[in-house]
């Protein structure tokens, strides 16, 4: 050995230059294998993101088809009232048909117009009805018109259909591939940013299904949740650790708390059916009862991590709290509480991501409806971003797949924000000592 | 000069008189009973038969102790000697430790502090207490020395607490230091400021009595000086009791010293002659550096 320290004459220092390679060769294995896993984990979280985002991100475009749209006095106001009423409840779908067919003049066979009609949603017609409110003076004029397309037309604009395949096995036939690309080749489709998914509720219809609707239930049940659990958990975490005495009662209660945070989320779902709809009678479905089932759930969370905040606050505030005559109330109020605030924002965001991302129990209480309509309140029907994307990944038709991954970056994007918010009212609230 | 534990009164307890320190005799049963004068004149606190236990632990064994007017008493031992869990017992403390039982009597002004009609948030604002390591609150400079006065409501408004917190700070010399950075955290003083931030907190609710549980033993030589003046200097206004490891620093402020060995108060005299003629071998051992 050539190192100084082998050169000594003292046995003791051979030995430990014999040692340090060991050493060093196991201190390179450890920081390699941490390095692996860091690796790893980086590896899956790009893999999951990219395919999310790479079959997601086509859920924020829509594909419009534009139609020469004849507002035909005859079908809008046969009587020529001018009236608001008969306007609203004209039949705007012969509207559609009127302007497919004149693109389409070929056309006249009943099965091969059912096809034809099939090129444009349903909501075209919502669409046409708000323009002539909007606008009375369209009867009797002629425009052109963007309209949304149905699923089968947005799926062939963004090249989501294998035009080689087999007709059978494919979902769109040769016919409507014909009829599309005449509509392409005179500029008449186009894909837009889709603002119906960011502002609209689910609808059984691909092309109409949004995801406000999930967001603003997800957003009352979380402000219910957090609203109860926050204040409960620091309330029971104060007294906990300030004020119980130490006794066999306190210990079981520690010990069920730490039980409950490990409690399956779907326990919780059938303790709230049982309990706030069978036996308090509260409404199914609403964000009421599922933010009172993820507020039993996230309790434990919020205990747990409060109670560790609390710890965290050195013992010497505490003493020169009460040394200058503080009760013990003003002691905790004053002093310890916005010490260790923000360990206890960090437990809740904690608690608040496990429950927006949660689905389960909201399962059991009803939250897994079909909602079309956007929750007006706490109490009527809704239903959670996470079980949204549950009922898209079940749905049949091929175009909710992607709106299924754009859900999911939505629900992202939203714990996305929460941690952020976490972050900034935790610097705010951090002191030092 | 202290005076032999047979002139008196009979209030006094187990003052046993004694001629001098028993040669060492190995292996014999060493006599606890306290050594010296325990009472005083016109005491501010006055301990009797005082017993502390932490749960099996029994912390102090019947410790009877004066605590004189306007003057500074030390309580020296070695580690583990009970002399801080005698101190943290005159304002109810030891309270806040699970298990802690106090027997026996303390009173403040003829007052018993353990009685149940006794308010203890009253009582710490009558006894002061600034511990081992400088624990400022981490507020403003302003607020640590305004929580006081503004918990216990001494200050009518906003002028009047200003006129506190100078003076608070005046008395506890660090005025000058601060007087420019009111609003800084009071963490971001040094050690012995901090110290001296405590103290000034204490005295902002005039107490009569302030606790001082080993103040400089976290402070270099010169904070530490700085605060040993401040003592001599606070000892007019107020009765200090000091606990310290440094028996130099004993010499130096205190008037009265009573040493505390394993639970028990083995001796207790002026300060002069606790360092020159201890009177119970254990004393004599610890000053001199045989154990301790």
């Amino acid at each position: 050995m050539s190192s100084p320290a082998a050169a000594s004459t003292r046995p003791t220092h051979a030995k430990v230059a014999a040692s340090l390679r060991r050493r060093y060769r196991s201190e390179r294995l450890f920081r390699a294998a941490g390095l692996a896993a860091v690796a790893i984990g980086i590896v899956f979280v790009v893999f999951v993101f990219y395919t999310i985002i790479a079959q997601g991100y086509g859920a924020f475009a829509q594909t419009y088809l534009r139609l020469e749209v004849d507002y035909t006095r005859e079908v809008l106001d046969p009587n020529g009232t001018h009236a608001r009423a008969d306007l609203e409840s004209a039949d705007y779908a012969a509207l559609v048909k009127g302007a497919l067919r004149a693109q389409f003049p070929e056309v006249t066979e009943r099965p091969e117009l059912r096809a034809l009609y099939a090129l444009v949603s349903s909501a075209a017609e919502v669409q046409l009805r708000e323009r002539v409110l909007a606008n009375p003076a369209l009867v009797g004029q002629r425009e052109s018109v963007w309209l949304l397309a149905k699923d089968q037309v947005d799926l062939l604009a963004k090249g989501q259909v294998d035009r080689r395949a087999p007709e059978a096995d494919r979902n769109v036939d040769d016919r409507t591939i014909a009829w599309f690309d005449r509509l392409a080749a005179g500029h008449r489709v186009a894909k837009r940013f889709n603002v119906g998914f960011f502002t609209g509720g689910d609808s059984r219809e691909p092309e109409q299904a949004g995801v406000w609707g999930a967001v603003v239930g997800s957003l009352l049940t979380l402000v219910v949740t957090l609203a109860l659990s926050f204040p409960i958990g620091v309330a029971a975490a104060v007294y906990l650790e300030e004020f119980a005495p130490r006794n066999r009662l306190t210990d079981l209660i520690e010990v069920n708390i730490n039980n409950l945070a490990a409690v399956p989320s779907i326990v919780f779902g059938l303790l709230g059916l049982a309990v706030f709809i069978q036996f308090f009678g509260l409404p199914r479905s609403a964000p009421l009862v599922g933010g009172l089932v993820l507020t039993l759930m996230t309790l434990p969370t919020i205990i747990i991590t409060s109670r560790a905040a609390l710890k965290a606050v050195p013992p010497s505030i505490r003493e020169a709290a009460l040394g200058m005559g503080a009760s013990p109330v003003q002691t905790v109020l004053h002093h310890v509480l916005p010490l260790s605030l923000p360990g206890m924002l960090t437990g809740a965001i904690i608690g608040m991501a496990r429950a927006l991302g949660e689905s389960a129990p909201l399962l059991m209480i009803g939250m897994v409806a079909f909602v079309a309509d956007v929750p007006r309140g706490l109490t009527s029907a809704a239903t959670v971003l996470p079980v949204q994307v549950y009922l898209w990944s079940n749905s049949p038709e091929r175009a909710f797949v992607e709106r299924t991954s754009g859900a999911i970056i939505v629900l992202l994007a939203f714990l996305l924000v929460m941690n952020a918010a976490a972050v900034v009212l935790r610097s705010r609230f951090e002191r030092r000592w | 000069m202290t005076t032999t534990g047979d002139q008196a009164p009979p209030s006094a307890p187990r003052a046993s008189p004694r001629a001098a320190p028993e040669p060492p005799r190995p292996g014999a049963v060493i006599d606890t009973r306290t050594v010296g004068e325990v009472t005083v004149e016109n005491p501010v606190v006055s301990a009797r038969h005082v017993n502390v236990h932490y749960g099996e632990k029994h912390a102090i064994k019947d410790v009877s102790l004066d605590i004189g007017r306007n003057a500074v008493i030390a309580l020296i031992g070695p580690s583990g000697c009970g002399k801080s869990t005698f101190l943290r017992s005159l304002n109810r403390m030891n309270d806040t430790i699970e298990g802690a039982r106090v027997t026996g009597s303390i009173t403040l002004d003829g007052q018993d502090i353990y009685d149940k009609r006794q308010d203890v948030v009253q009582l710490r604002a009558r006894v002061g207490m600034v511990f081992q390591k400088p624990n400022p609150f981490p507020k403003s400079i302003y607020e640590n020395i305004a929580y006081g006065p503004r918990i216990h409501g001494l200050a009518a408004n906003r002028a009047d607490l200003d006129e506190v917190v100078q003076t608070s700070l005046r008395k506890a010399g660090l005025w000058d230091e601060v007087k420019d950075r009111l609003d800084h955290s009071g963490t971001s003083l040094s050690g012995g400021q901090q110290q001296r931030l405590c103290i000034a907190r204490a005295i902002a609710v005039d107490p009569e009595v302030i606790l001082m549980d080993e103040p400089c033993s976290a402070l270099d030589p010169i904070a530490t000086a700085k605060i040993e003046d401040l003592i001599d200097e606070l000892r007019r206004n107020y009765t200090i009791v000091i606990v310290t490891h440094n028996m130099q620093q004993a010499a130096r402020v205190s008037q009265r010293t009573a040493y505390f060995h394993l639970g028990d108060l083995i001796e207790v005299g002026a300060t002069d002659q606790i360092f020159t003629n201890p009177r119970h071998r254990l004393t004599e051992d610890y000053i001199t550096g045989r154990f301790g």
